[in-house]
């Protein structure tokens, strides 16, 4: 059926399902003086391709979860643009947002609030179809559909409210929800991470394979390197605000570019007690997004940083293949006058 | 890679126990059931409520008929159990019946400011930001003056009689009922279920409708329940200071105001129409505490 | 084919010999912790045994709600009394914990042995700058004049590798990052030398790069100050990094406990078997994970039997019928499954 051409598909396989250009969202820095930015995305560019999955990695205040809700316009940007199967979204020519959260759907961290407390699981699978014109006892039955796909029986199940139901099984319902009104792409933010290890991999199995019935592309955002090593196609690196690398998975986990990339990799703990870390790749605590430091955002941690790193900010170097695996350093540049750049 | 093969075979968790699904009004209903303290007081609401809607037949004679005769007579004096009023009514029927006004007073304020203060604020902690500080700040006008000064400021300017004290004790709820519904509003809107019915494109009455409202009534409900004694008493009040129910209609509040000049000729019967305002206003107080544990469901 | 049992006295007599004339720091007999509500009663710790010795770094693994935390915080007598039912016996340096009254379990807490937690602004109060809070607790402790409590807290900031201590002294809790507030929490902990520290999940809410700060830190600290610790994580690559022990947990029951290689390498319990094979680590991306089916049992409706007997693949009959008495392959390796001793067997030939 992955075969068979989706008429949804406008441009065809070769056009990238999401194009984001120079995407920037900034929020005044509560608590702080008046001209405190939180530069929480700041001039982000990626294209997702068609029925791929990309990773998105960072620690916490990297902007990926704000760069999630920037692509379905639950922020406004402040600048930048969304091009969604080739239509400019949100512009004159292009497609309405209604039209994109028909397409685009999220999955969202698994934890109290992801679920109405009041309304039984089913209905809050229903809701969508509901809300896209479908008679309510439709909706249901679509709902009841979608619980069996997740691994839910819907007699059992559906009926119940999310408080009767484990972590795990509320993220099923969450994920049915976000697939009933059949989008073409998915964002998973950080829809894993909350599960216990064993429920996890039980979740990973089921989107891998939900992903090849309906055709889907994800846009898999999490802090477990592991699982978007296994579950990814291509990885994108963000720190601060900024993407700092991107590339095919493999080619990241295996020969990282950037530094703080190579931090993160060699932070994961060992799993074998006989080689254990004796020493932290980096030192410190991310900074606050609240006026990130100059040029190189990771310029103050970098072991590698050099005068050139406060004073300019790195290129992402072009990316407009799949397989290019490119990273922001100066040191990959040579004409950037770090002593380490390759010549 | 065949997608069937993939796809579970069995569901994930016909292992765990078939548990018996309660949801959660059920669970609130076991906790009342539950609940002795809760259930004695709630049936001597409910027979102050029966009391009320069929005073007509339980009533011994009829409240308004005086007699010059049968003034400030004792307990038991000719059939009249509880003895008669200063105007020689039957005080057991204006008793009975002044549980009418008493339970009206005491309700339509408190419904009426729960549907216009709920409103306010589910819609000032939906909308937040400029809404929200309009109404909010409206509100805290009203938040500046005590309660009982409030009503009685209100129902004196509207001049009194009992849909006026209704108005003003509505009136005086409704900012506190604002706020309850707002704080809850803009908790749920905070929620992560609410931004993903969002992005399924659902519109804003949508979501109130489906979403939010569900979650506001609870504590919108438990706050109401705990006003209606408040009110009871408030309205009270006002039928003492001559600014609520008029005369002849039969009236707790009234009634003490009236027979409190005879005090030291029927001592007994002064006492009852206090008594009465205590007795419905705890009840409904008690209530309404067992109803706000027993929705204390951890979610 | 011997299916016999190994009593459990004959193999703590093992372990005894084993270890030496080491006096255990932490002797935790027959605990089971019950939360009694008005409708339902949880069977949180059935039946734990445990011991620690001085210096020693355990442990425990388990999933959400397997009663790890419940159990770290029954040492300490954190949990509400009214609605908690604990048996068994906790000996820690010698004290009978339960027996203790309030006096004793105050001097307890924060002298002998410390907590941390996973979020430091539940153990930090948000109103004293973190200079104060060090200081009043070693005042507390072991009194002394404020200056020198004074000069006490910049030294344990310096220990945990705070930067700029001496400016760190005057700042509240909410002026640090996630990663110096963890570390302000552990200079806290540390403030008296207790002689055990109790570590309930205290890195998992940190970023990556951070958690591997505070591992190593936490790991010399423990080896330099001698500390007995136990670590409760649900992260197996933790547990790699600091333990020398692990103790995993499953519905409230240790059903596996050993040397921290033995158990990462060659696990016994089929729970810990599923539990390596579905962590992911590694994995080829083109085949689905080994995820162990179903979910964790109902801990208000315990069955009689092994746990873990419904998502076990390797279930038999025996497996319902009672939950299976601790066996030991070695000294101080222990897992309560029905297979072990075959297992053990084949592995001895």
């Amino acid at each position: 059926m992955s075969a068979t051409a989706d008429q949804r598909d406008i441009g065809g396989p070769a056009q990238p399902l999401l194009i984001a250009r120079n995407l920037a969202k900034h929020f005044a820095a509560r608590g702080a003086s008046k001209s405190a930015r939180v530069r929480a995305v700041d001039d982000v560019s990626f294209t997702l391709f068609k029925g791929e999955t990309l990773g998105i990695v960072g620690e916490s205040g990297c902007g990926k979860s704000t760069l999630a809700r920037l692509l379905l316009h639950l922020i406004q940007r402040d600048s930048g643009e969304l091009i969604f199967d080739g239509e400019p979204v949100g512009a004159p020519r292009g497609i309405t947002v209604a039209a994109l959260r028909r397409n685009v759907q999220m999955v969202f961290q698994d934890s109290y609030s992801s679920l109405n407390p009041r309304m039984p699981v089913q209905d809050s699978v229903a809701f969508g179809p509901f809300v896209h014109g479908r008679r309510k006892s439709e909706a249901r039955r679509a709902a009841r559909d979608m619980l069996v796909k997740v691994g839910l029986n819907p007699d059992l199940f559906g009926p119940r409210y999310p408080h009767e139901l484990s972590g795990g099984q509320k993220q099923r319902v969450n994920i049915a929800r976000a697939l009933a009104i059949e989008p073409r792409m998915v964002i998973l933010d950080e829809a894993v991470s909350a599960l216990d290890k064993s429920v996890e991999a039980q979740v990973l199995n089921l989107l891998r394979a939900l992903k090849q019935q309906f055709n889907l592309t994800y846009l898999f955002i999490s802090h477990d390197l592991n699982v978007v090593r296994y579950i990814s196609d291509r990885v994108l690196v963000m720190y601060l605000g900024r993407v700092v690398e991107l590339g095919p998975s493999e080619a990241i986990f295996i020969q990282p570019l950037h530094p703080y990339t190579r931090a993160l990799l060699g932070s994961q703990p060992s799993m074998d007690p006989a080689h254990r870390i004796e020493q932290p790749p980096v030192t410190g605590d991310p900074p606050s997004p609240i006026d990130p430091p100059s040029g190189c955002r990771f310029h103050p941690r970098c072991p590698f940083a050099e005068p050139v790193c406060a004073q300019r900010s790195p290129e992402l170097g072009a990316w407009r293949e799949r397989d290019s695996h490119v990273a922001a350093c100066h040191m990959l540049d040579p004409a950037s006058g770090h002593s380490k750049a390759m010549q | 890679m065949s997608q069937t093969a993939a796809l579970p075979a069995t569901f994930a968790d016909e292992t765990s126990p078939a548990e018996r699904v309660r949801g959660y009004w059920g669970t609130v209903g076991y906790r009342l059931r539950h609940d002795p303290v809760t259930l004695f007081f709630g049936a001597i609401v409910l027979l102050i409520v029966l009391m009320a809607i069929f005073a007509p037949l339980l009533a011994p004679f009829d409240p308004y008929k005086e007699s010059v005769v049968l003034r400030l007579k004792p307990w038991g004096y000719r059939g009249h159990t509880l003895g008669t009023d200063e105007l020689g009514r039957d005080l057991l029927s204006r008793l009975i019946y002044g549980a009418r006004s008493s339970l009206l007073m005491g309700l339509v304020p408190v419904a009426i400011a729960t549907f216009l203060g709920g409103t306010l604020g589910v819609i000032g902690g939906y909308a937040g930001r400029r809404v929200n500080a309009v109404i909010m700040r409206t509100m805290d006008v009203f938040y500046a003056f005590p309660s009982v000064l409030l009503a009685v400021a209100i129902s004196g300017a509207m001049g009194g009689g009992m849909v006026n004290g209704m108005t003003a004790l509505a009136l005086v709820f409704i900012p506190a009922m604002c706020r309850v519904a707002e704080t809850a509003t803009a908790q749920v809107r905070s929620l992560d279920f609410i931004e993903a019915a969002r992005a399924t494109g659902a519109g804003t009455l949508t979501i109130v409708r489906y979403h939010v409202l569900g979650n506001v009534l609870g504590p919108v409900f438990i706050y109401a329940s705990s006003l209606v004694s408040v009110s009871i008493l408030l309205a009270s009040g006002l039928s003492f200071l001559g600014l609520g129910v008029k005369p002849p209609t039969p009236d707790w509040g009234l009634m003490l105001s009236t027979l409190r000049q005879s005090i030291y000729v029927v001592p007994l019967s002064c006492a009852l129409p206090g008594a009465a305002i205590f007795v419905t206003s705890i009840c409904f107080n008690l209530v309404s505490d067992g109803i706000r544990s027993a929705m204390d469901v951890r979610l | 084919m011997n299916a016999e049992p190994i009593p459990a006295i004959s193999a703590q007599q093992i372990a005894g010999t084993a270890f030496g004339h080491d006096e255990a720091l932490v002797e935790v007999r027959d605990l089971t912790v019950r939360f009694v509500t008005r409708e339902t009663t949880v069977h949180a710790v059935n039946g734990v045994n445990f011991s620690v010795r001085p210096g020693e770094v355990l442990c425990i693994l388990g999933e959400s709600g397997s009663g790890k935390s419940v159990t770290l915080r029954a040492m300490m007598r954190l949990l509400p009394p009214r609605r908690t039912r604990i048996e068994g016996s906790i000996a820690i340096d010698g004290q009978d914990v339960l027996a203790l009254d309030k006096r004793a379990l105050g001097e307890l807490r924060g002298g002998l042995v410390s907590m941390i937690f996973q979020e430091p602004m539940t153990a930090l109060d948000p109103v004293y700058t973190i200079g104060t809070q060090i200081a009043e607790t070693v005042l507390r402790h072991k009194g002394g004049s404020r200056a020198a409590a004074r000069a006490r807290a910049l030294e344990l900031l310096e220990l945990v590798k705070i930067p700029e201590a001496a400016r760190r002294l005057d700042n509240y809790p909410h002026e640090l990052s996630g990663g110096l507030r963890q570390r302000a929490m552990i200079a806290m902990a540390l403030s008296c030398g207790p002689r055990l520290l109790l570590a309930d999940e205290p890195t998992t809410a940190l970023d990556a790069t951070v958690q591997i700060q505070v591992l190593i830190l936490l790991r010399r600290l423990q080896r330099e100050l001698g500390m007995g610790t136990i670590f409760v994580t649900h992260d197996l690559g933790v547990a790699a990094e600091i333990a020398d022990r692990i103790a995993v947990m499953y519905a409230g029951r240790i059903v596996e406990e050993g040397p921290v290689a033995d158990v990462l390498r060659a696990p016994l319990h089929p729970y810990t078997q599923g539990l390596l094979a579905s962590t992911v680590h590694g994995q080829s991306r083109e085949r689905d994970i080994e995820a162990i089916p179903g979910s964790p049992p109902d801990l208000r409706r315990l069955a009689a039997g092994c746990a873990f007997a419904p998502r076990c693949g390797l279930v038999q009959s025996e497996c319902h019928a009672a939950m299976p008495e601790p066996r030991y392959t070695a000294a101080g390796r222990m897992a309560r499954c029905v297979r072990i001793t075959q297992a053990a067997l084949a592995a001895a030939e």
